[in-house]
């Protein structure tokens, strides 16, 4: 295996293996309630209980679009600069399962209500476009429970009817880390529209993952391999890598690859057939009768622009230009929305510069290891930029400020009455530090002495001295000046 | 009043308004009928004494400005009835209960009717004879081993014999206007849209359609205006401007244009549909019409495109009734073992057969040749009356191809009683509204029946063509009561 810059191949003998890979994400809408019927979709209760009468299916029951649901759909839409069809139909796709009540899942087949599409992915090496095939609308199915008793399989209705998108890229990732940068960048801007939450604990995003291989630089594509209903990002890297080298295996092996589809075993980190393309099923779509295909007008699509907010590429590009950000920086800083909201509450009333490395640095590392996320973080937007300040007008040093900042974790506290109450303010004052350096250099003469003969290193030793003696509150710069005078 | 059930239903809504009658007298007498008609095998399940005590709360307080102030009705089996067992004929729903109201009968209640029962039908409407219930054959009041026609059969076969004042069907390819030819009553199949379909069990969604059957004209206009209306619960309901059908009914039908399609003098019609067809056009011409000649020229790919069309839908629709949430369940070995044996011992013949050919329309490799070219069809076949009503006002055929015939007579042979849909499926492909009315006899004595077809919408000028040819027809109704011993 080689991890060239820019390019991830699988190396075999003689060959080199490029992988192709294609993503259906399911996206779960955020919605009150479900696609076709009333029933709240709220995660985590009983089971059963959010069940209504067209979710189980029960006899004449009939499907009514929840027009919430389209607009979230075209909202995504829009944010995947995709074509919006002005006419979508809903189709019936049959099969035969315990959770799924009415035999058949209403989805799109041939007519989606969203179109071709991009997506731009930030690369360490540059940027990459994913192309996106076109996104649809469908029910969800229920869940079926096999471990809750010996024999009988338990079946939970509350997810049947869940409105999902359904989004297809076109077959343009190469590799995991790309796979990576696509489902994260896909989430962000569904979060910054308010269409998924992209909880992958939840369920509300998971994916289908399409793989081949083909030698490097080969045109064709090789048979592709689908792996179903994989629910986490670490597991479609794992999953991909797994698969990518089973298929160049069989290949060089001279073997032939068949098309299927296959389970990640997640405890065994590997990939299983599950059905051949012989045994795929006959869906048998048809438009389903009970629904008349689904007319947008221009001006329904139009009015959905306006609530369309800024998107995290049009965000960054800002961040860069306004604020004169890297755009490493910025893309970290707009990868979600609430993380971009909090910078830009905090450099409302502080240091951009600062503030950046103070986000990115100190809080993103206290957040990790507490598990939090931005919207939990203890310290908020005004205190943070508060403490911001107190570095930029010398109260306090960076290096006090971290400890002020770890007390802040502790509780969104202000920062100047821990100052105060701690004692902890900078002291600037060149007399007061005279006396201290005056006293260093009484407790260290034999140094001194050295120092001046031209031992000059240890000038760094008088000032950690300094350092020390103030309890770490001296200013290093006034420090410095008074020092190289006195010595 | 000595017989109530002899009286229309307009008569009973006057005589209950005049306080010459009470609902609990009218409900009784209906009550008394129809236990004393169990061999017509009418019912499948009765509510009577429920109905006497609605009848009876109806009568305390009693509000007469209702459409239909206390008069009990018995519906088709298709439609969900609240905490009243609705099997839509079928083996696989035999033990089920809704916990809900279907829109139009929810109408019908509201108008102050009252529930008699649940009326006999085709399993899950499939069937031109009543023969393919789990709960047997119904007897046509007309003669003795004569099938009332299907699938709503039960509620011709009851409102022939007098049973119920009026009913609902549902009509797919000819259910309601079929057996009402075969037992000398109205049948109304309104405009696709116009009644809501929440609530009825699903043959075909895209041809279903509930509508009223009734000894005549005037009451099948009441009910209709009763049970049409729009509902956001139903995705194919249409909001349009409904008119008071009955209060606007007139018989002067003076210079409307109505036409006669060519199409339809079919093979081998027997001479005595196409007799009862000349008569009709005469009443027509009676009545001050014009006679127009039109032509549909994809008439005779109807019937085909309807077998295909409706069964691949129903093999959908049916995919619910699987054992696993309600209704009959078969035990099995594992999922699958269980799917096959509740449906293989849950469902008839002819449903199977129809969710046979309906799963083959639908598979990958067929699809196009069978599927989308029947839906193309369609959209040929709703063109042709398009054309004609350019021309025309409504357009006037025969109703069947034959009257009534034996019990078992064509059971073993699906096409020929599929070829008795013949004049009747290409309305619900088009999604018109039609009305049967009976016209005349055969040489048997049985009733026949003419159909006017009208343009979308217009049930209002459907209704006053039939009303106005009932009244040159002058039609009587040979029941002799021959069941009740």
């Amino acid at each position: 295996m080689s991890k060239d810059k820019s390019e991830y191949l699988i190396n075999r003998k003689d060959n080199q293996y490029e992988v192709v890979i294609g993503l259906e994400v399911h996206a779960q809408v955020t919605s009150e309630s479900k696609l076709f019927s009333t029933s709240s979709t709220k995660f985590g209760a009983e089971p059963n209980t959010q069940v209504s009468l067209v979710d189980a299916a029960l006899p004449g029951m009939l499907p009514v679009i929840n027009e919430y649901c389209v607009k979230q759909a075209i909202k995504t839409g829009i944010g995947l600069k995709a074509k919006i069809n002005k006419r979508s139909v809903f189709d019936r796709k049959n099969y035969f399962y315990a959770d799924l009540p009415q035999g058949y899942q209403i989805s799109q087949f041939k007519d989606p209500i969203v179109g071709q599409g991009k997506v731009i992915l930030d690369m360490p090496d540059g940027q990459k476009e994913v192309g996106i095939e076109r996104l649809h609308l469908e029910q969800d199915a229920g869940k079926s429970i096999h471990d809750l008793d010996p024999k009988n399989t338990f079946v939970d209705l509350n997810r049947s009817g869940v409105a999902l998108m359904e989004i297809v890229s076109k077959p343009d990732l190469r590799s995991p880390d790309e796979v990576n940068a696509y489902v994260k960048k896909l989430r962000s801007i569904m979060r910054y529209l308010g269409t998924c939450d992209g909880n992958m604990q939840e369920g509300s995003l998971r994916a289908d993952v399409n793989v081949s291989v083909r030698k490097k630089g080969s045109k064709v594509f090789g048979t592709r391999c689908e792996i179903k209903n994989v629910n986490s990002i670490k597991f479609m890297q794992m999953a991909i890598e797994y698969e990518a080298n089973r298929q160049v295996d069989l290949i060089e092996e001279g073997q032939s690859i068949d098309q299927e589809t296959r389970l990640f075993d997640t405890k065994k980190n590997e990939t299983r057939s599950m059905r051949s393309k012989e045994d795929a099923h006959d869906y048998r779509y048809f438009p389903d009768p009970d629904l008349l295909p689904l007319e947008v007008s221009d001006d329904f699509i139009e009015k959905l622009k306006l609530e369309i907010p800024e998107l995290p590429d049009e965000k960054k590009k800002r961040f860069i230009e306004k604020f004169k950000l890297s755009p490493y920086e910025a893309t970290i800083l707009v990868s979600d929305n609430e993380t971009s909201n909090y910078f830009e509450n905090v450099i409302k009333k502080s240091d951009v510069k600062l503030a950046t490395n103070w986000i990115i640095g100190e809080l993103f590392a206290a957040l990790n290891e507490k598990n939090l996320e931005i919207t939990e973080s203890p310290i908020s937007a005004g205190n943070l930029s508060k403490l911001i300040n107190l570095i930029k007008d010398g109260t306090i040093s960076g290096k006090i400020a971290k400890t002020v900042f770890e007390n802040m974790m502790e509780g969104d506290k202000d920062p100047k009455k821990i100052v105060e109450e701690k004692g902890l303010k900078q002291e600037s004052d060149p007399k007061a530090l005279e006396a201290l350096i005056d006293k260093v250099i009484d407790d260290n003469r034999e140094k001194a002495t050295e120092y001046k003969s031209g031992k000059v290193k240890l000038f760094g030793f008088f000032v950690g001295q300094v350092m020390k003696v103030s309890g770490g509150k001296a200013n290093p710069q006034i420090v410095n000046e008074i020092l190289k005078k006195k010595l | 009043m000595s017989d109530i059930t002899k009286q229309s239903l307009s008569e009973l809504i006057k005589n209950i308004k005049d306080k010459k009658l009470s609902s609990t007298e009218v409900t009784k007498a209906f009550v008394e009928r129809s236990e004393k008609s169990k061999e017509l095998n009418a019912y499948v399940t009765d509510d009577f004494s429920a109905a006497i005590d609605k009848a009876k709360r109806f009568d305390e307080k009693p509000n007469l400005d209702l459409k239909l102030p206390g008069i009990p009705m018995a519906v088709k089996d298709l439609f969900c009835t609240k905490n009243i067992k609705t099997t839509a004929g079928s083996k696989i729903l035999n033990n089920f209960i809704p916990t809900y109201e279907s829109t139009v009968t929810q109408n019908i209640w509201n108008e102050g009717a009252i529930l008699l029962g649940k009326l006999n039908c085709d399993e899950f409407a499939m069937g031109s004879s009543n023969e393919t219930s789990f709960f047997g054959n119904v007897q046509n009041p007309i003669d003795k081993d004569l099938v009332p026609g299907g699938s709503s059969g039960g509620s011709s076969s009851a409102v022939a014999a007098q049973l119920t004042p009026i009913t609902i069907g549902t009509d797919t390819g000819g259910s309601i206007r079929q057996p009402a030819s075969f037992t000398g009553i109205v049948g109304l199949k309104p405009t696709y849209g116009s009644c809501s379909r929440y609530g009825i069990v699903a043959f075909a969604s895209s041809l279903d359609q509930a509508g009223p059957m009734a000894q005549n004209v005037k009451d099948c206009a009441l009910l209709h205006e009763v049970i049409s209306s729009y509902d956001e619960k139903d995705s194919t309901s249409i909001d349009f401007k409904r008119n008071n059908y009955s209060n606007e009914l007139t018989n002067n039908i003076k210079g409307k244009k109505i036409g006669i399609p060519k199409e339809y003098r079919v093979d081998g019609m027997p001479k005595e549909i196409e007799d009862l067809w000349k008569k009709g056009i005469d009443y027509v011409k009676d009545c001050g019409a014009e006679i127009i000649d039109i032509s549909l020229p994809h008439t005779n790919y109807a019937l085909p495109t309807y077998y295909i069309v409706a069964p691949a839908e129903a093999s959908s629709n049916l995919a619910r009734y699987d054992g696993v949430k309600y209704g009959f369940r078969a035990d099995g070995e594992n999922l699958i073992d269980m799917y096959e044996k509740t449906r293989s011992e849950g469902f008839g013949a002819e449903v199977q057969r129809r969710i046979m050919i309906g799963t083959y329309v639908l598979s990958s490799g067929y699809y196009d040749a069978y599927y989308l070219k029947a839906q193309k069809v369609r959209k040929l076949i709703k063109n042709d009356f398009d054309e004609a009503y350019k021309k025309v006002d409504a357009i006037l055929t025969p109703s069947t191809p034959s009257s009534a015939f034996k019990i078992g007579e064509k059971t073993n042979d699906p096409v020929s009683m599929y070829l008795n849909d013949i004049f009747t499926v290409p309305v619900n492909l088009a999604g018109l509204p039609g009305i049967s009315i009976p016209a005349g006899h055969d040489v048997k004595g049985y009733p026949l029946g003419l159909q006017i077809i009208g343009k979308a919408f217009d049930e209002q000028n459907l209704l006053n063509i039939a009303f106005a040819m009932e009244e040159k027809i002058n039609f009587k109704n040979k029941i002799t009561d021959w069941w009740i011993k």
